[in-house]
């Protein structure tokens, strides 16, 4: 099966959970073979992703999972400023980067994984998230700034799940 | 105190999204922006970071086993009945197969004469541009073909054609030698009002096409056959002036 664990890992980050990732996979997997016709030619990974990611946003507003859905919040609502602590972030383990990762907004975690885990191009994001370039190209500016603060700001006591 | 540079280019820099031109110029910028080199080096580490960490979660067992139970009952159509009109339709397939394969081959072979005519016009015109920096023009300085043309003789083993076209509005400025694509040409240079015409002549050979012409980085070139010599005029100046200078060496 071409693409698993890349239909795999952008679920279970968009969705923050394993379960869940493989029952959207697997939905998503059916939807493409199904809809194979719709598939003409070139970039059959970013023809799946596509189809993936929109399978996991119908899974989190069906499941009302509290998210800012909005990328209309997310890309105008001024960030808070980066200091020069966050910016001179050490390196960090597993654990934190994770938690931090998945602190973000559903469409922020979506992107970064795409382009830093999965290596896709701005192009290929465009066409997986069906976004212009230039948007693609700010919501990842975005969502590295956001994803340093969340690294610098001190960690909650026992907090994991709940972000 | 944020560098404007920062949001809009420092990303597509970092993930290798501008061409080569934007790139270096963003280089130039980051030598003198310690705001865009911080940021720079931030986005570095944080990459590093992520990097490091095996955030990649490749899919379990259970998914690929899920999968595999699920999909063919999706994918495969049921099986159907052999009947006589299949086979005709088998007939049909294959001679489609057939013919999309000729198809096929023909137009690689035409993509392959356009890419290669692509290659001589790009080596053409670096050959062009080479040869108006200074002091690369011209080997032997004349408007005179006859003082041109006993120039070439032992420097190359064939007499290419050099003649003056002054009373055409190209007078000869004079010739040199060139490599061509690793063949030897003689190069006559013509004047065109304000413009230089280097008119590459060498020893035509088999794979070189009958006539040609194009554009490239906004030069013209025009090539064509004529007793045994393969010519190619390129310049900046319009492709109708070429052609004129053609149909002058085509005259007897």
């Amino acid at each position: 099966m071409p693409h698993r664990d890349a239909a795999y890992n952008l679920a279970r980050w968009i969705l923050r959970g394993r379960a869940q990732a493989e029952d959207v996979t697997q939905e998503a997997f059916l939807r493409a073979y199904r809809s194979f016709g719709g598939f003409q030619s070139g970039n059959a990974r970013a023809w799946l992703l596509q189809i993936v990611r929109n399978c996991c946003f119908t899974w989190l507003q069906q499941n009302h999972v509290a998210e800012q859905m909005s990328e209309f919040d997310e890309l105008t609502v001024p960030p808070k400023p980066e200091n020069p602590e966050s910016l001179a972030m050490a390196s960090y383990d597993r654990e934190r980067l994770q938690r931090a990762l998945e602190g973000l907004p559903a469409h922020f975690r979506e992107i970064l994984v795409l382009r830093e885990l999965e290596g896709c191009s701005y192009q290929e994001i465009a066409a997986i998230t069906t976004r212009p370039i230039g948007t693609v190209m700010s919501a990842l500016a975005r969502a590295r700034q956001q994803l340093r603060i969340l690294l610098t700001e001190p960690v909650p006591k026992g907090a994991h799940r709940d972000l | 105190m944020t560098c404007d540079l920062t949001q809009s280019r420092l990303h597509a820099y970092f993930d290798g999204e501008l061409d080569a031109e934007g790139a270096a110029e963003f280089e130039r910028h980051l030598e003198s922006c310690p705001d865009c080199e911080l940021r720079l080096a931030a986005e570095e580490k944080l990459r590093a970071s992520l990097a490091g960490a095996q955030l990649y979660a490749r899919a379990p067992e259970s998914l690929r086993k899920k999968l595999q139970l699920s999909l063919p009952k999706a994918a495969v159509p049921p099986p159907v009945k052999r009947s006589r009109e299949d086979s005709w339709r088998w007939l049909a397939i294959a001679a489609t197969v057939v013919l999309a394969a000729i198809l096929g081959w023909q137009y690689l072979q035409k993509l392959n004469r356009y890419s290669q005519q692509q290659a001589m016009a790009a080596v053409i015109v670096d050959a062009h541009l080479r040869s108006l920096q200074p002091g690369h023009l011209e080997d032997v300085i004349s408007t005179d073909q006859h003082t041109v043309k006993p120039w070439f003789d032992g420097k190359i083993d064939f007499a290419p054609p050099v003649r003056d076209f002054s009373s055409d509005g190209f007078p000869l400025l004079g010739g040199r030698l060139d490599v061509i694509d690793s063949r030897t040409a003689a190069a006559l240079v013509y004047g065109r009002r304000k413009h230089i015409v280097n008119v590459f002549v060498e020893k035509a050979q088999p794979g070189d096409s009958q006539n040609g012409s194009g554009e490239l980085q906004g030069y013209h070139w025009v090539s064509w056959k004529q007793n045994g010599f393969t010519f190619t005029a390129v310049s900046d100046t319009a492709y109708a002036d070429l052609d004129q200078l053609k149909q002058l060496f085509l005259a007897p």
